[in-house]
């Protein structure tokens, strides 16, 4: 039994294609959970997402080595981050507005020093077989997964624990909900923000690495086209929770892989529609889970987006 | 003005008639002051690189403002722009940040390649306004949603105008490589071209073509209508506290919907300039990126559509001139998108000095005892 296996290739192909394009959304939503648990949202992510491909991809390269450019990643998001979170620590400046800003100038920088990186080959990040009890090709294509989704998993279960069972965690959830009673309590909520946007920084920039260390695999400007915003759009819909962010990444990443999936059994038609899928159900998520009066159960009361 | 009369005492020398002006003064002075810094520290970036910063800024000088060819390039990136800046504006006096004014362009655009073929024959006279009018039916009916959806939802518009974006881009890709495809269009997949007859022309006289006339006027109208209108009135008090517009009985509903739908239209409208004027038929040409920076044009001016139409002339110079300065320089092609991120960063950040610089107290220093 090796090869044909008609139709069933797809949903096999889907769940493969979910592991896969899921991880990236996975590292920016966590991020993203931490910096609006603390009452700030970044919506520049996306941005990062693209800057952290190209610094991961470019310090790989130059290295040789796949995880110095994981970590030179997760510095430079950590850097947007930081800025993101200083300039919002500015009376009367806006936090959408800004994050729109950090789009731009994130992806801007990144096709400007990325420019020399894309024709050079860097080394990729490992991948564990989880598919060796199948004999199917199909299967053990599908569960070659690597390991910084098992990373983001884990990481997923310990911010949750983190944010329920620690003081760190506490604190988050204090300032997220009240500057005045942070403030009450001897917290500074600024600085609590900075370092929550900045942790939220860090990981989009690892998101990124992945995008440009395995899947798909190398720099160029064409990276990401949207992953770091559904992803951000994406903490809504798991209401701020870090294991709701874990499956929730995991849907998107199938309706990323349904275009790729559809497109190795031979249907063509209709590529760019099948692309805007992941847009489209985050629209409808979007819908379905706002409510008309603005407040979302579960959310920071400080965030801006659901005052 | 002449306010010197108001002034109790009415003394020669007083300069208490500023003080009025005060308001006015910062809200240009921070702006400009903005842009400069933005444009400082995208100088000490090219230094740290090694380039000529003044190089840069008189290439671009030259290249987007030097000679006549240099103004006709810049006056027709100008028209999108000023377009897609209304875009963001008119939504911003509600307090909205609409950021997808590209879905709106592109699918405007799309709407008029599609639309020109089976009106081939027409007469121009009632063709063009047609189509004119469907670009900016589509524009409007797609950053409307975006309203419907915030107004009935409460979906975060800007989040929502982005994702929005994207689809459009998708659906525009999708309808010009397959359903309305030119089989003659063979290295990049188009729709047929437009007939000559609904071609826009350029203004007498000038090598620009009629959709910066528009785009002017456009801005002009929304001036009037923000500025001078109980319905700009009615937003701007729905934009500072929708509750207290709610009480006093505005339709809230009605203007973010009918706000958001107009400045889509806007956007709608610099598609099929796009297309009828200066590529002849829809492609992929059409996500050159207007729509995002008329997000920073509208932001620089400060949402008010009279400033607008500097702003976005400034910016189209330096994007008119982004080829000759690439290449002259040695630069990649993301260097404008990098200039225009320094600034954006500057303007926003400079928001924090609103209200704090005492222009009264400098204005009248030493007239008080």
């Amino acid at each position: 039994m090796n090869g044909d296996i008609g139709l069933w290739a797809v949903p096999i192909a889907m769940l493969g294609g979910a592991i896969r394009v899921s991880t990236p959304f996975l590292f920016v939503s966590l991020g993203e959970v931490i910096t609006e648990r603390s009452g700030r949202i970044n919506l520049g992510l996306e941005g990062t997402l693209v800057f952290g491909a190209m610094a991961g991809y470019a310090l790989a390269y130059m290295t040789g080595s796949a995880w110095i450019g994981v970590l030179a990643a997760a510095l430079a998001g950590a850097v947007f981050g930081l800025v993101h979170g200083l300039l919002c620590s500015l009376p009367k400046v806006n936090d959408i507005a800004i994050g729109i800003a950090l789009m731009l100038l994130g992806t801007g920088l990144a096709f400007f020093f990325g420019k020399p990186f894309i024709q050079p080959v860097a080394p990729d990040l490992p991948a564990i077989n989880l598919g060796w009890w199948s004999d199917l090709p199909q299967v053990q294509a599908a569960l070659r997964v690597n390991v910084l989704f098992i990373f983001g998993a884990v990481l997923a279960v310990g911010l949750a624990w983190m944010l329920k069972r620690t003081r760190i965690g506490l604190t988050l959830r204090v300032v997220g909900d009240s500057s005045d009673a942070a403030r009450a309590l001897g917290i500074q909520p600024a600085r609590v923000r900075i370092l929550a946007t900045a942790f939220g920084g860090a990981l989009a920039g690892i998101g990124g690495a992945y995008l440009s260390l395995f899947y798909p695999g190398s720099w160029n400007e064409g990276i990401s086209s949207g992953q770091g915003l559904i992803a951000v759009a994406l903490v809504i819909f798991a209401r701020w929770s870090p294991i709701n962010c874990f499956f929730a990444a995991l849907l998107f990443g199938a309706a990323g892989a349904l275009g790729p999936a559809l497109q190795s059994v031979g249907v063509t038609t209709g590529y760019y529609l099948f692309y805007a899928a992941p847009f489209v159900l985050t629209l409808a998520v979007l819908i379905l889970s706002s409510s008309k009066s603005g407040a979302l159960t579960g959310a920071p009361r400080e965030l801006s987006i659901t005052k | 003005m002449t306010v010197a009369g108001d002034i109790p005492g009415g003394q020669a020398p007083s300069r208490a008639w500023l003080v009025p002006l005060a308001g006015r003064i910062e809200g240009l002075a921070l702006p400009v002051a903005a842009l400069l810094a933005g444009f400082l520290a995208f100088a000490l970036f090219l230094l740290l690189l090694g380039k000529n910063p003044l190089e840069f800024y008189s290439l671009v000088y030259k290249a987007g403002f030097g000679t006549a060819f240099s103004w006709s390039n810049t006056l027709s990136r100008a028209a999108p722009l000023l377009l897609a800046a209304l875009c963001v504006a008119i939504p911003a006096r509600l307090g909205l940040v609409v950021i997808g004014g590209e879905g709106a362009i592109v699918l405007g655009g799309v709407m008029v390649g599609a639309l020109a073929v089976p009106l081939a024959g027409w007469p121009a006279f009632i063709a063009m306004p047609v189509l004119a009018l469907m670009a900016a039916l589509v524009g409007g009916i797609w950053i409307g949603a975006v309203g419907a959806m915030r107004q009935w939802r409460g979906v975060n518009e800007t989040i929502a105008s982005l994702l929005m974006a994207y689809i459009a881009i998708a659906l525009m890709n999708h309808l010009v490589e397959g359903p309305f495809r030119d089989p003659a269009s063979l290295n990049k997949p188009s729709t047929a071209p437009i007939a000559e007859a609904f071609r826009v022309g350029n203004l007498p006289g000038w090598n620009v073509h009629w959709g910066l006339a528009i785009a002017v006027l456009s801005c002009i109208l929304a001036w009037i209508l923000i500025e001078r209108t109980t319905i700009g009135f009615a937003a701007r008090i729905a934009g500072g506290n929708i509750r207290a517009a709610q009480v006093q009985g505005l339709p809230v509903g009605k203007l973010v919907i009918g706000f958001t739908a107009l400045g889509g239209a806007f956007a709608g409208l610099a598609g099929y300039f796009e297309v009828s004027a200066v590529h002849g038929s829809a492609n992929a040409s059409l996500a050159a990126g207007y729509g995002y920076t008329g997000i920073l044009i509208a932001f620089l001016a400060r949402h008010n559509p009279l400033a607008i139409i500097p702003v976005a002339l400034l910016l189209a110079g330096f994007e008119a001139s982004s080829g000759l300065v690439q290449r002259r320089m040695d630069l990649p092609d993301a260097t404008m998108i990098v200039l225009q991120g320094f600034v954006f960063v500057a303007i926003l950040a400079s928001e924090t000095f609103t209200g704090r610089l005492d222009l009264v107290g400098w204005l009248t220093k030493g007239e008080r005892s």
